[in-house]
């Protein structure tokens, strides 16, 4: 691992200051990521920035009736939040389906978002890798990516997004606030990450230097029912082969609201809109929420390796808007 | 002489407070074993991955690997030395030798401070990823084999020995009437 210098921000604008001031700087929270790409020394930065105890942390009820989680709480405290527990269950449940409790200790909630692919050869410093190294070539297009992506991947990369909280917030059409030194910001978090195209080394929207401060949640109807499922190569503590996070809202047998977005298929959350209009304003039905999958994969590519995803995303689609159905008939 | 590469820092190990010098790189799982003599956490994988170095930072389980020390300054940690008082084993600790729940014991610090963090998380009303219903108004989930496996995902242990872990840990809960 390379020297670095470490400072401790005690409030926003002193680490925006700190950041702004110059170096290869990064931002520290829980650690769990950036700590372990710089032991692989795929980061090496000259200074960290430690936004641990800036007054960030938290949840709280927003103006508008949704909420806010602060940018420094921990995925822990999101997922075991009696209010996320009971408006947004599929963000509680896609939190606590991933990593580990020791890992979900640490994770903030900033950090989740900025968490880095997991490929492996973008783990790799002998491995040529456009997102590491841009310019060095995909490792993964022609080698092993039988877990990589079939949705909107570039020849540049064809790396995954591992969140799985990402997709949940997706569905729930989160905003990310930040802040730089010129004040204040938000991005939708459809807007949030970047295409892959041909500079997959560039990954969010976020202005240089800019900190997240936040996530806010928009408020749900009560009777928008919401669930993750995730299926992995090992029953637990697993990145995503296919995620679902699907939210659904129906009134005697028709659908009112339904929102569907896909982990592990992209480079970013896949939110399926092209399922959703399909669903929307229809009568609950399985067949159609099939055929509504089925039309949202027809844009899939899938690689040599992957074209089972196509397969599993149709089936936990189907399956995850059927449960949400039926429970709503409860 | 301390340059921007290196910091002075404070650590509550144990109940024990030491000043020390380290280089920023400096894991907390190396200050503690290589500085403080705390040998308990062990060097798995050193990525996060194995849960053999699971310490308690402020009464949560994290792997020290990835925590780094500078980082966990001010902040109180215990390991594996710290859970007993004096000679005597804590009960976790005693089920273990008694239910046989290791082979090697390399995992073994690390199991048990992960798995007397999650009964306290569990005892908060977190729930899990096997838990059928995460509504705050459903009741607790009964720690079952299942939902100890899940909350304990995070330690592996080479030898296989689960099923006695698994066992030593729900009589622990048993112990605390949050079992059947």
């Amino acid at each position: 691992m390379k020297e670095f210098a470490y400072r401790r921000a005690t409030d926003v604008d002193e680490a925006l200051r700190l950041a702004a001031a110059g170096g290869d700087t990064r931002f520290l929270g829980g650690g769990t990521n950036l700590v372990d790409l710089m032991k692989n020394g795929v980061e090496a930065p000259e200074r960290l920035i430690d936004v641990r105890f800036l007054p960030l942390g938290g949840i709280s009820e927003t103006s508008g009736g949704g909420m806010l989680l602060g940018a420094t709480t921990t995925n822990s405290d999101i997922a075991a939040h009696p209010d996320i527990r009971r408006r947004y269950p599929a963000l509680s449940q896609a939190i606590l389906a991933g990593a580990s409790g020791q890992l979900r200790n640490m994770a903030t909630a900033a950090g989740n978002l900025l968490q880095r692919t997991r490929c492996g050869y973008f783990a790799d410093p002998s491995e040529p890798c456009n997102r590491r190294a841009p310019g060095s070539g995909c490792g993964a297009l022609a080698g092993e990516h039988h877990n990589h992506a079939i949705l909107d991947w570039s020849p540049s990369c064809v790396a995954t997004h591992p969140s799985d909280m990402a997709v949940a917030l997706a569905a729930f059409d989160a905003h990310v606030r930040y802040q730089t030194m010129e004040g204040a910001g938000a991005l939708p978090l459809s807007r949030f990450y970047l295409p892959v195209g041909d500079s997959p080394h560039e990954e969010t929207a976020l202005p240089g230097h800019a900190l997240i401060t936040g996530i806010a949640l928009p408020s749900v109807t009560p009777t928008l029912r919401s669930r993750y499922r995730k299926v992995r190569e090992r029953a637990s503590y697993a990145f995503a082969t296919v995620s679902v996070a699907a939210a659904l809202e129906v009134l005697e047998g028709r659908i009112l609201d339904v929102r569907i977005a896909l982990g592990g298929v992209a480079s970013q959350p896949w939110r399926a809109r092209v399922a959703e209009d399909m669903v929307r304003d229809a009568a609950a039905d399985a067949e159609l929420f099939r055929a509504a999958a089925d039309a949202e994969l027809s844009a899939a590519r899938p690689l040599r390796d992957n074209a089972y995803k196509v397969t599993l995303a149709r089936n936990l689609i189907t399956t995850v808007l059927t449960e949400l159905a039926a429970s709503e008939r409860l | 002489m301390v340059d921007d590469m290196h910091s002075e820092i404070t650590l509550f190990v144990n109940g024990k407070t030491t000043s020390l010098e380290v280089d920023n790189r400096r894991t907390l799982l190396d200050a503690v074993r290589e500085d403080l003599g705390y040998t308990g956490p062990k060097k798995g994988c050193d990525h996060g991955q194995c849960g053999a170095c699971t310490v308690m930072l402020n009464g949560r389980r994290i792997v020290s690997c990835l925590t780094l020390a500078v980082a966990a300054q001010d902040a109180e940690i215990v390991t594996i030395e710290g859970i007993a008082e004096g000679d005597a084993l804590a009960p976790l600790q005693e089920a273990f030798v008694r239910l046989d729940s290791y082979q090697c014991g390399f995992c073994t610090p690390g199991q048990i401070c992960s798995a007397l963090a999650m009964l306290s998380e569990h005892a908060e009303g977190w729930p899990s990823a096997v838990t059928a219903d995460v509504s705050p108004d459903a009741p607790t989930p009964e720690l079952d084999a299942a939902e100890v496996r899940e909350r304990l995902s995070g330690n592996l242990c080479r030898c296989g020995a689960y099923p006695s872990i698994v066992r030593a840990t729900l009589e622990m809960a048993a112990r605390k009437g949050i079992s059947s």
